[in-house]
């Protein structure tokens, strides 16, 4: 693949210098940045520098803060599992808020990429009489559980496979990811999840400075911009630096383990193997890395 | 050298023919370009503020534009229910008039191009999808197949009319040879645009409603049955209007076909509905939600009921040979099957595909001004472009519009009969 993107570069570029929009910037810089940059997955090392140079430069800008934009890649021998003990679970969604500020989710309109849906207790996990609009300061509701749904990371992502331009991905450490300057905002992905989990950017997000997270990854926490498709990447900007998502370091009962599947000290391994866990729809063969157990 | 100069003249010549009219002409095409001009001052909008301006939210992040789209692909694939006849059983009534069926499949692919582009939030990242520039992902994702398979049919398409109308324009006869097998591939290729675009619901597991063997079949009869009856319609029009003459006998011949065709598409969404509502389980909140409603939620219910009822009352006049050799019977159930197609593949194939949504909730979708002005937009585009292809194709068939040298002939000699030999 590597040979192919020269050519692309040339052509686009010869395109370019056709076109009068372009003719204010030489096309080199043109190549990695704005309509002409190329797929990340395809990035050299020194190219992503400048894009992530670029992409600080102008975010730090934009906010009025010193922003960083990491490319961190996958961990070797990491992948990374969730467990939410829904036993505990009271509903409160402190996870929820904590995911907006740690992620840069918009705050108008708003975009949420964790769902907690209140049960019945005589029903069980059933979608069909989830309520996801309860009020939160009654929380926990006598006969009710709570089931908090994010991105569960696939190990068979339909998501992927349905995007036309391969704008998402699945990394090495089991990481699904999307590469916003990339995405075209088909929304196939979102008709493809069985968990709602993808959303998407219909107003240009707005963040308030103050509130925005400076320390960002380019396939994860960056802000984004409208007509994007954005999702949990399990704060793929932390757990690449050895640190918990957000919403395990806030939840108040505990509910929330991660760690990595193929660490077998790892708290993640120990609820696989001591409790009985389960998966959503795994009628659908999507594999999740993201299992729900009853811890009490 | 002298092709090309012959085909330059052809050019021009085909644009002095949409630039003169009768009064009736620039009404008509002033009637499109008023939509069409609405139509893109809100898309403007929709540009700069996102698609906040449509309904869609993340509930049904699919929905009216989508099942245009997926309309008119049934549309666009209609030629071959003209070809099959004219081509397979050699039915020379109905040779003189396939051109129009592929003029029909230009301009409807042409709005699938269009309603997908407003569909999505990043239109100008269009070149992702360029195989070679971008990085179409295929095989594996439905919509690259459908990217490829539209724009193959939309290049056939213009292929097999362009090279069929410059021929008679020169007042020679269009060579078996060369055209013969591209109409043939173009059933084949009709049928796949249609089983593509099916699979792009049918491929995905979270949407139960979507996710039946039947999807396909379902699609591709429901198209057999809409995109005839514009024809049938058109061919009408152009016998009163031009000195063109087209046969009863073509009408009745497809009239007769759209009769079976509207009985499978009827009988597939019995077939779906049995089995659905005698296996009671949870999957049936879709066709609740489609033809009951739930919880108060009734928004699309009127239209789904519409929609089975002209389907039905649309089958029963073609059904009987008197009413479907009666002009005004006839153009009363192409309209009504017209309506209960639309409505069954605009909205009661996307809406009720994600309502509820995957985790239960019920959003209530109706299309917001914004979506309806675009969509008017882009199908009167589509008119604009089917009225001027239309326009010069038939001088062109009636042997009025000729290159320089070559006289204007006897159409029944040298015309439209000349392709039906």
């Amino acid at each position: 693949m590597k040979q192919t993107l020269p050519s692309r570069r040339e052509f686009l570029c010869a395109v370019a210098s056709c076109a009068a929009a372009a003719t204010a910037a030489g096309c080199s810089d043109l190549t990695h940045t704005g309509w002409f940059q190329s797929r990340f997955r395809e990035m050299s090392e020194a190219e992503k520098k400048d894009l992530v140079a670029g992409l600080e430069k102008s975010n730090t800008a934009r906010f009025g803060k010193e922003v960083t934009v990491g490319v961190e890649p996958p961990m070797a021998g990491a992948e990374f599992g969730y467990a939410l003990d829904i036993s505990r679970c009271i509903g409160c969604r402190r996870c929820v808020y904590a995911c907006v500020e740690e992620n840069n989710q918009s705050r108008d309109p708003q975009v949420q990429w964790i769902r907690v849906l209140e049960m019945d207790k005589d029903k069980g996990v059933d979608f069909a009489h989830a309520d996801a609009y309860y009020d939160a300061e009654q929380v926990p509701r006598d006969g009710h559980f709570y089931l908090p749904v994010a991105c569960q990371q696939c190990e068979n992502p339909p998501c992927v496979k349905s995007c036309p331009v391969g704008a998402t991905w699945r990394e090495k450490d089991g990481i699904v990811v999307i590469d916003y300057d990339w995405c075209i905002g088909c929304r196939c992905c979102m008709s493809a999840c069985p968990y709602g989990a993808r959303h998407f950017n219909y107003a240009e997000p707005q963040i308030p400075a103050e509130q925005l997270n400076p320390k960002t990854h380019y396939l994860g926490n960056r802000p984004r911009s409208k007509g994007v498709v954005e999702k949990c990447t399990f704060c793929i900007q932390r757990v690449r630096n050895g640190r918990y998502p957000a919403c395990v370091e806030v939840c108040p009962v505990g509910a929330r383990k991660f760690g990595n599947l193929l660490d077998p000290d790892s708290e993640v391994r120990a609820v696989l193997e001591n409790k009985r866990v389960f998966v959503l729809k795994s009628e659908l063969n999507t594999r999740p890395r993201f299992f729900y157990f009853y811890g009490l | 050298m002298a092709t090309l100069r012959n085909f330059w003249q052809f050019v021009l010549g085909s644009l002095r023919i949409v630039l003169r009219g009768n009064a009736w002409y620039w009404l008509w095409v002033s009637a499109l370009l008023v939509p069409i001009g609405i139509g893109a001052a809100y898309y403007v909008r929709q540009l700069q503020e996102g698609l906040i301006t449509t309904n869609m939210r993340d509930q049904v992040s699919w929905a009216f534009y989508i099942g245009n789209f997926t309309f008119l692909v049934g549309v666009a694939a209609a030629a071959v229910l003209l070809v099959i006849p004219a081509y397979v059983y050699n039915w020379k009534p109905i040779k003189e008039v396939v051109v129009l069926g592929e003029l029909l499949a230009i301009a409807s692919i042409v709005m699938c191009g269009l309603f997908v582009t407003v569909d999505i939030g990043h239109p100008e990242r269009f070149w992702h999808l360029i195989p070679g520039l971008g990085s179409l992902n295929l095989p594996q994702s439905m919509l690259a197949w459908d990217v490829v398979v539209l724009n193959g049919y939309l290049v056939l398409n213009l292929v097999i009319v362009t090279y069929m109308l410059f021929s008679l324009y020169r007042g020679r006869q269009p060579r078996k040879k060369v055209f013969l097998p591209l109409v043939l591939f173009s059933i084949p290729a009709a049928i796949a645009i249609h089983t593509v675009t099916a699979f792009l619901y049918n491929g995905l597991p979270a949407r139960p409603f979507w996710n039946q063997s039947i999807l396909a079949p379902r699609f591709i009869a429901s198209a057999l049955c809409s995109g005839p009856a514009v024809l049938l319609i058109l061919m009408q029009l152009l016998r009163r209007f031009t000195r063109f003459e087209i046969d009863d006998r073509a009408i009745w011949k497809v009239a007769e076909l759209m009769a079976y065709t509207m009985f499978i598409n009827l009988f597939l969404l019995g077939a779906e509905v049995f089995k659905d509502v005698y296996s009671n389980t949870e999957h049936l909140v879709f066709m609740r939600y489609m033809f009951f409603g739930i919880g108060g939620h009734t928004a699309i219910v009127p239209y789904m009921w519409l929609s089975v009822g002209c389907s039905i009352a649309a089958f029963v006049l073609f059904l009987i040979p008197t009413t479907r050799r009666n002009p005004i019977t006839l153009n009363i159930g192409c309209v009504l099957i017209w309506i209960g197609v639309y409505l069954e593949k605009g909205m009661g194939l996307v809406i009720p595909g994600m309502t509820p949504d995957t985790l239960g909730e019920i959003y209530e979708y109706f299309p917001s001004n914004s979506e309806l002005w675009i969509a008017a937009g882009i199908f009167s585009v589509g008119f604009l472009l089917f009225t001027l292809m239309v326009k010069v194709a038939t001088p062109i068939m009636l042997g009025e519009f000729r290159a320089a040298g070559i006289d204007p002939v006897d159409p029944v000699e040298h015309g439209a009969a000349a392709l039906a030999r």
